[in-house]
């Protein structure tokens, strides 16, 4: 909640316009969390902490504060909160599928079969038990095939597992030997049944799913963000359909490797995403491979756009998603799952590096000092990658307008200058002389 | 001496012989004779029209890049009266520390065998066999000493001469020709380094010229080319223009200049294949497959080492973890190639051998002990081939060609004793007062350094960069640029280290390679210096 005790920051225009220069030199923050994000919040010139019921002009709250009080909150106009209200929408599971078939439908409706087979980038999934008997047809169609049970709302790897006979599933509501909590809970929650995708691209026999940030400042016009890091996670044992207990085979999130017996927190599971790109170009060549994260990109937009006119849009806020993806043998992109709030907890010094430095450009693109033009393409470590319609490297001008060679302006997995960038983009904090 | 014209017909005598004994000689002759059906063919012309039909049909390429590897691996041309360990290694100070280290590792390794009680060889039971076969993709999961006769966990004698590689260092610090008085020399002249032996070394102007690739008016690859920007790059652009047709006409010899510039991602295995000449015919992979056979039937005590070296380095580096069960597939296997022989002819090392009452047995077939770091040397590559039978392939090449020069004595300008050598030269020379204060603190340069060179900097530095150093290694034909970027790295942390006071600190300021980027260092070093 933040009252309008600002004087001083006036500007002639009042807050109407944000304008370069237009900015506050003192942000006052609220932050729900205890991990790298205090320490970006702390390092920040001119930003204070306020605690308990203090005015703020930020809030990086979790999603539980914000189910609460956002609805009671008078939010001024410069700020700035870091979750959309109704962004389950887009993360939890059953309602983004639900969400991207029915942009499917539309769009093959208006545009056609070609175009909307673009969204044909999640596995055959079915709420339940709501679907339960759609899920059961689709599920006779293909005999022998597994499934994937997640529940709608968990995250870390709960209380998933697979299942390649429809008793497995029937058991498991009717299994005695599941703890009297499990049994409580399941009575409430929902499920959603997803077609496991069986031929994973493996590495040196291990699956592994991509971790990729993505920045939302606005639906409606959509601007969206990609940021250039993010990390390949593996999981600890090598790929086999035969043993589909095992938990620590098929789930890839950090939370769950770490229990796994022979974890090794000095190994680290993960690769970065430029090592990624380099070896899948090693392996596959230049083109293969730019084509695939082209199909990545799409995956983000169509997402994004499924959801547009069902999120509530409002200036005040942002959202830093986290998207879990996965590769097939033939190089296909699987959307897994949206996160509203990826984790942000550093698992190795390099991880931490990483997300410190995501987190600051993400406050950089938020811009509460007022620093940016809002005409940028690029900021430290994000390219814009959506701007009310495709963002190109090039510069598309009356002259290159006849030309047919444009590029996305995204570079997932390329190197990440970004310190140099800011150097050059940004103006130093207000009171503060340049470096 | 023996003139130019003698020398060059006992060379190619020789090349003739070797190829004679390949399958690509059986391959070309069965093509000669299977186009005789063919219409160009024409009698009156006959050794004319075969000539042009293998060379239309790429045959003669094969050929020449058979030839272009035998050259590489050919031991130096000796007189007639010259014996045979001349080819080894012609300095004899020289050959007789080698083969006292060795009696030293072997003695260790035998004393190994005696105290742990445990053969070394020992043939599997059909049970483990099966179980083997069944694992041979995962080996990686399972404990380090399931598959060998004891777990190495409790064996502390691996801490010991054969295996680490401190000894080494100490072995060639120690060397002395005995012919050269050094007491002689002008105090200016003396050598403020830990390797006294006069070798030839070359400085900076003559590697200017070697090295005109690397200047810094040449574009390299690999600086940015993965940032796609299409304005900045035209190098990488005249690069795939140019390197496309090199890959097509599978030109050895063009593929080896092409690399001095570095490879572009996508095409660097193609291009590392080329210049090593390595193939992944069917009798490679038939090659590789008795290999493999081999390591299930038997369980050798060095097969020890391996697992220990796996678990140890590769596993835990944050990279190369992932490729551990390549690692064992291709080691396990590399242990046991008698192919590795070969190389013993122009290796101033001998193949380990003991007895086992009183018979002479090799502890390890392909005749080569690993050492702790050994795995560090296949794990870039995993990088880059996921076929075992083609990596394992590449790698031997790697070995024989390179590798194998960084742990034996010799004087070669690829050893290790040249490359410490001229390493510390080129800082005494450009950097005298930062070599001379590191003296004075007690952190000999050498000390830090020798790490990198024993292993060509696999894992020290981020593997996109090693993988660009080890381009040129083999566009270069050389290990010589491994010392140049040793002495490189100094140069550019000089200012941090001229305010350390003790080794330990001074490797502190050294200990993190990882976010070097190795060709603007060497370019600098080599073009910017002043002299």
């Amino acid at each position: 909640m933040s009252k309008n005790k600002t004087a001083g920051y006036k500007g002639p225009h009042g807050y109407q316009k944000r304008k370069e220069g237009d900015g506050r030199s003192c942000v006052r923050y609220k932050c729900g969390l205890t991990n790298t994000i205090q320490d970006v919040l702390r390092q920040r010139p001119g930003w204070m902490e306020v605690k308990d019921d203090g005015e703020w002009d930020f809030n990086w709250c979790d999603v539980g504060w914000l189910r609460e009080n956002f609805d009671h909150s008078y939010m001024e106009e410069h700020v700035r909160i870091c979750h959309f209200r109704n962004h389950y929408e887009l993360t939890r599971k059953n309602l983004m599928v639900k969400n991207l078939k029915r942009y499917r439908k539309t769009l093959e409706r208006e545009a056609g079969r070609i175009e909307a087979a673009k969204c044909d980038f999640f596995p055959r999934t079915f709420e339940l038990p709501s679907e339960y008997h759609l899920f059961v047809e689709e599920f006779k169609r293909s005999p022998g095939s597994t499934w994937i049970m997640k529940p709608v709302a968990r995250s870390q790897g709960k209380g998933i597992f697979l299942f390649q006979k429809l008793k497995d599933i029937m058991d498991w509501k009717k299994d005695g030997s599941r703890s009297e909590e499990q049994r409580d809970e399941t009575q409430v929650e929902s499920y959603v049944a997803q077609r496991y995708i069986e031929n994973p691209y493996l590495i040196s026999g291990r699956k592994f799913d991509l971790r990729v940030y993505v920045l939302v400042t606005s639906y409606i016009p959509l601007k969206a963000w990609l940021y250039r890091d993010g990390f390949a996670r593996f999981s600890s044992t090598r790929f086999s359909l035969t043993s589909i207990d095992d938990q620590y085979v098929h789930l890839t999130n950090v939370a769950v490797q770490k229990t796994a017996p022979d974890y090794d927190p000095e190994k680290g599971c993960k690769w970065q995403m430029q090592q990624l790109r380099r070896y899948l170009t090693a392996r596959h060549g230049t083109e293969t491979i730019e084509a695939l994260f082209k199909d990545v990109d799409n995956i983000f937009v169509r997402s994004l756009q499924s959801v547009q006119k069902v999120i509530i849009n409002d200036k005040h806020c942002f959202e830093l998603y986290g998207y879990d993806i996965l590769l097939d043998q033939d190089l296909k992109p699987w959307l897994i799952e949206v996160n509203a709030s990826p984790s942000l907890t550093a698992s190795s010094q390099e991880d931490y590096e990483m997300k410190c430095c995501l987190l600051e450009d993400t406050l950089h693109i938020v811009d509460m000092e007022g620093r940016l033009t809002g005409r940028e393409k690029r900021v430290g470590g994000y390219d814009l990658m959506w701007n009310d319609g495709p963002v190109y490297r090039e510069d598309v001008n009356l002259e290159t307008l006849g030309s047919a060679c444009f590029t996305a302006n995204t570079h997932l997995g390329c190197v990440n200058d970004r310190k140099k960038q800011l150097r050059q983009l940004l103006k130093p904090f207000p009171g503060k002389k340049r470096i | 001496m023996m003139d130019e014209g003698t020398e060059l017909s006992l060379t190619i005598a020789q090349i003739v012989q070797r190829l004679k004994a390949t399958n690509l000689h059986s391959q070309i002759e069965r093509q000669a004779k299977e186009c005789l059906h063919r219409p160009e063919i024409q009698l009156e012309s006959l050794k004319e029209d075969v000539r042009n039909f293998l060379k239309a049909s790429g045959w003669e390429r094969k050929l020449q890049n058979a030839v272009y590897r035998e050259l590489h691996v050919q031991p130096l041309p000796r007189h007639p009266a010259a014996p045979p360990e001349h080819a080894k290694e012609p300095l004899a100070y020289m050959r007789k520390a080698q083969v006292n280290w060795e009696k030293r590792i072997l003695k260790s390794l035998n004393s190994m065998c005696t105290e742990l009680g445990v053969p070394l060889a020992r043939k599997r039971p059909a049970v483990e066999q099966k179980e083997l076969t069944n694992k041979w993709n995962e080996m990686g999961t399972d404990e380090p000493g399931k598959w060998t006769s004891q777990s190495i966990c409790s064996v502390r004698r691996l801490n010991t001469p054969s295996y680490s590689i401190s000894h080494d260092s100490q072995v060639l610090i120690s060397l002395r020709n005995p012919n050269h008085d050094s007491s002689e020399e002008a105090s200016a002249k003396s050598h403020w380094g830990l390797i006294q032996v006069p070798l030839h070394d070359r400085d900076i102007p003559q590697m200017r010229e070697a090295y005109s690739e690397l200047s810094l008016t040449t574009g390299q690859l690999g600086i940015d080319d993965h940032t796609h920007v299409p304005p900045v790059l035209l190098c990488y652009e005249c690069a795939s223009v140019c390197v496309v047709p090199v890959v097509n006409e599978q030109d050895s010899a063009a593929a080896q200049q092409y690399s001095r510039q570095g490879c572009p991602t996508g095409l660097r295995a193609d291009l590392w294949a080329l210049v090593l000449n390595s193939t992944n015919e069917p009798e490679d992979v038939m090659h590789y497959e008795q290999l493999k056979a081999g390591v299930i039937h038997h369980d050798l005590l060095v097969d020890n080492l391996i697992y220990k070296d796996v678990k140890l380095t590769a596993s835990n580096d944050d990279y190369y973890f992932v490729f551990e069960d390549f690692l064992y597939q291709v080691l396990l296997c590399f242990s046991r190639d008698t192919a590795v022989l070969e190389h013993f002819s122009y290796n101033s090392a001998t193949p380990p051998k003991s007895y086992i009452q009183g018979e002479p047995f090799y502890p390890c077939r392909g005749r080569v002990i690993p050492f702790h770091g050994f795995s560090m040397y296949v794990a870039p590559l995993c990088f880059l081939y996921n076929e075992p039978s083609k990596l394992y392939s590449v790698f031997r090449e790697m070995y024989v060609r390179y590798f194998f020069r960084l742990h034996s004595v010799s004087s070669s300008t690829s050893g290790i004793v040249s490359l410490c050598l001229q390493f510390e030269r080129l800082l005494q020379t450009h950097l005298p007062q930062l070599f001379y204060h590191l003296r004075e603190i007690g952190a000999q340069p050498l000390r830090i350094a020798f790490k990198w060179m024993v292993r060509a900097f696999s894992g020290y530095l981020s593997t996109d960069q090693l993988l660009l150093l080890w381009d040129r290694i083999l566009g270069y034909d050389s290990l010589e640029i491994v010392a140049v970027l040793a002495a490189a790295v100094f140069a550019f942390r000089a200012e941090n280290l001229m305010e350390v006071t003790s080794l330990t600190s001074a490797e502190a300021v050294l200990a993190d390679l990882s976010t070097l980027k190795v060709m603007p260092l060497i370019q600098i070093f080599l073009f910017a210096t002043v002299i």
